[in-house]
């Protein structure tokens, strides 16, 4: 740096620079080691029939195909749920809402919603969703549960996209005689789709990587739906997802299962991480001609 | 809020306007999902953690420190699990904060181009990996590694009871790890957001750069760090699925080589199977558990405010 201390080289800052160094290589060296650990041990767990079967003790097979499609179920109720939900939050608190003491109370509550650990999400819907409204250790309980998770995460990604829509948008719509619905349908939510994407992805990251809250009320099945109604049916029937799956086996000491379905789910969140990141750069607005 | 009303010809139609109501009611209502829900986890956090409390007695359980839920004459002491939550979320904060810190200052002072586009990612990544792979590796290579320095450690001891490695210290090496990426990104935003005025101020006077970003930067960015710290007791406090296997399966002292019980993973590893009043117990650590979320999160609100008004 520009400083005329440059000639001289004080030891103490020697020492704190190899400090500094080691702390970010330590971060680089853990993710490497995690990463290179679990592929090594787990890929050999990781064929046709562990990704397309469930286990039979008859065949003596081990497959997590019912996992897998617990897993989506799950994502995708939660997000039919979660997203309208988070959306309309959105648009309220930056559209609709005058600056107050209302808006100050939901915004906390939604800071607070983000920072409420799994577990008692956990607690919270084995109580409320699976005995109070008697849906049991289901999928949509579990779904219900993981929809109050991930509303902070929708509505403050669409609130900072609605945030960088300009505001000579709005009033243009306005002063053309559109009706403040109308406005907001063809022209915000179009400008603010590529944030309320990037949410929705953050989301589906986060609901593949949750376990603590599924454990006690979307439960451990392991079986594929039937055809059918039971496509339907499967809804209120308890399904593990893979995360849940990892955690039973890696308790029975079944640790090449649960290497397996770590090296699954660490391809999963490397998939995510790269498309968050593709998404950003493309619809960076800043960068664009 | 885009500031001015929403004045359109349209207006008139009756139609028109039923269908504006329409919407906003609905958007309104989005908003107070989030209020019903912290709402509605409070009261039930209360309504099934307190009867325990009054069956068994407040003292009972939050002083004792036998835990025996299953035996005949059964005894719910939790003060061990609630220290337990507390000194090993402190030694995780004292871990992973230097080193969360020091790697936030590389990030957005020392390091060259190139290298921080390694690092960078990485730390991203490290934060959407599941609790449930930080269990399974801290289990298969935490784990034997502590029982080597366990052995090592109490070769001649008569009374120490040998936990396989799974104990305080391998769990808060865990919670250590896992509180680096909360870290990291808090604070290089915050160092980040220091005027550039300051940093130049202090190298025209003459501090190396070292000097000028431990003695000016970091102090500048104080609020933001203090910040990174809470959200980090407040993760690793919460944390239950990669702790569960980690630290043991006994309730004991909070000491680094006892097999221990965190208020997370003692829900985890109980409540499947409990029953009666020791469910009822086990939703008391729930709420004890909500009670340190609700202070830190009320702290964290407080502190965001302060730093708002700082800048």
């Amino acid at each position: 740096m520009n400083s005329i201390m440059n000639g001289k080289t004080r030891i103490s800052d020697i020492v704190i620079r190899a400090l500094i160094y080691v702390s970010a290589f330590i971060s680089v060296l853990l993710l490497v080691g995690m990463l290179a650990y679990v592929f090594v041990k787990g890929i050999g767990s990781v064929n046709w029939t562990f990704l397309t079967t469930v286990t039979s003790t008859l065949n003596k097979t081990v497959g997590i195909a019912g996992n897998i499609v617990n897993t989506l179920y799950i994502i995708i109720i939660t997000l039919l749920i979660a997203t309208p939900v988070g959306i309309g939050s959105a648009i309220y608190l930056n559209e609709y809402a005058k600056p107050g003491k209302l808006v100050r109370i939901i915004e906390f509550t939604t800071e607070t919603l983000s920072g409420i650990p799994s577990i008692i999400f956990g607690l919270f819907g084995m109580v409320f969703f699976g005995t109070l409204f008697g849906l049991g250790y289901s999928i949509l309980t579990g779904s219900l549960t993981l929809t109050l998770m991930i509303l902070p995460l929708i509505t403050r990604n669409t609130q900072e996209a609605l945030k960088t829509v300009p505001d000579s948008y709005r009033s243009g719509a306005l002063g053309m005689g559109a009706t403040k619905w109308y406005m907001i349908r063809t022209i915000l939510l179009p400008s603010a789709m590529p944030g309320i994407i990037t949410g929705i992805i953050l989301a589906i990251g986060r609901i593949v990587g949750e376990s603590a809250a599924l454990l006690f009320t979307a439960g451990s099945g392991y079986l594929l739906p039937k055809s059918g109604m039971g496509i339907l049916k499967k809804i209120f029937e308890s399904g593990g997802t893979l995360t849940i799956q990892l955690y039973l086996s890696m308790a029975k000491a079944e640790y090449s299962t649960a290497f397996g379905i770590a090296a699954v789910l660490l391809i999963i969140v490397l998939f995510i991480n790269w498309l968050t990141k593709f998404l950003t750069k493309k619809f960076d607005v800043s960068k664009r001609d | 809020m885009n500031g001015q009303e929403s004045f359109s010809i349209m207006r008139n139609s009756k139609t028109t306007s039923a269908i504006e109501k329409t919407a906003q009611g609905i958007f309104t209502l989005c908003a107070f999902i989030a209020i019903l829900a912290v709402a509605s986890i409070t009261v039930y956090m209360v309504i099934n953690g307190t009867p325990a409390l009054f069956h068994v007695g407040i003292k009972e359980i939050v002083f004792g420190t036998v835990w025996k839920p299953a035996s005949a004459e059964p005894s719910f002491g939790i003060l061990y699990v609630i220290l337990t939550s507390i000194i090993g979320t402190a030694l995780a904060v004292l871990l992973g904060v230097p080193v969360g810190v020091l790697t936030a200052v590389f990030l957005s002072e020392v390091a060259p181009k190139k290298l921080a586009a390694i690092v960078k990612p990485a730390v991203e990544l490290l934060a959407g990996i599941p609790s449930v792979i930080y269990g399974l590796l801290g289990l298969m290579i935490l784990n034997p590694l502590m029982y080597k320095l366990e052995l090592a450690i109490f070769k001649d001891s008569e009374t120490h009871q040998f936990t396989g490695g799974a104990n305080l210290l391998s769990a808060v090496l865990v919670l250590a790890i896992m509180i680096l990426p909360t870290v990291i990104n808090i604070s290089e935003s915050a160092i980040r957001a220091v005027p550039a005025q300051l940093k130049s101020a202090s190298l025209a006077l003459g501090a190396s750069h070292i000097q000028t970003i431990f003695q000016v930067i970091v102090p500048a960015a104080k609020s933001g760090i203090i910040t990174a710290i809470v959200l980090g007791v407040g993760r690793a406090i919460g944390e239950a699925m990669a702790i569960t296997l980690v630290s043991g399966s006994s309730v004991n002292m909070p000491l680094p080589f006892n097999s221990v019980r965190f208020l997370t993973t003692a829900i985890v590893s109980e409540m499947g199977y409990a029953a009666g009043t020791h469910r009822q117990v086990l939703f008391t650590i729930g709420l004890v558990l909500f009670v340190f979320i609700m202070i830190i999160n009320i702290s964290l609100s407080k502190l965001l405010k302060k730093g708002d008004k700082e800048r």
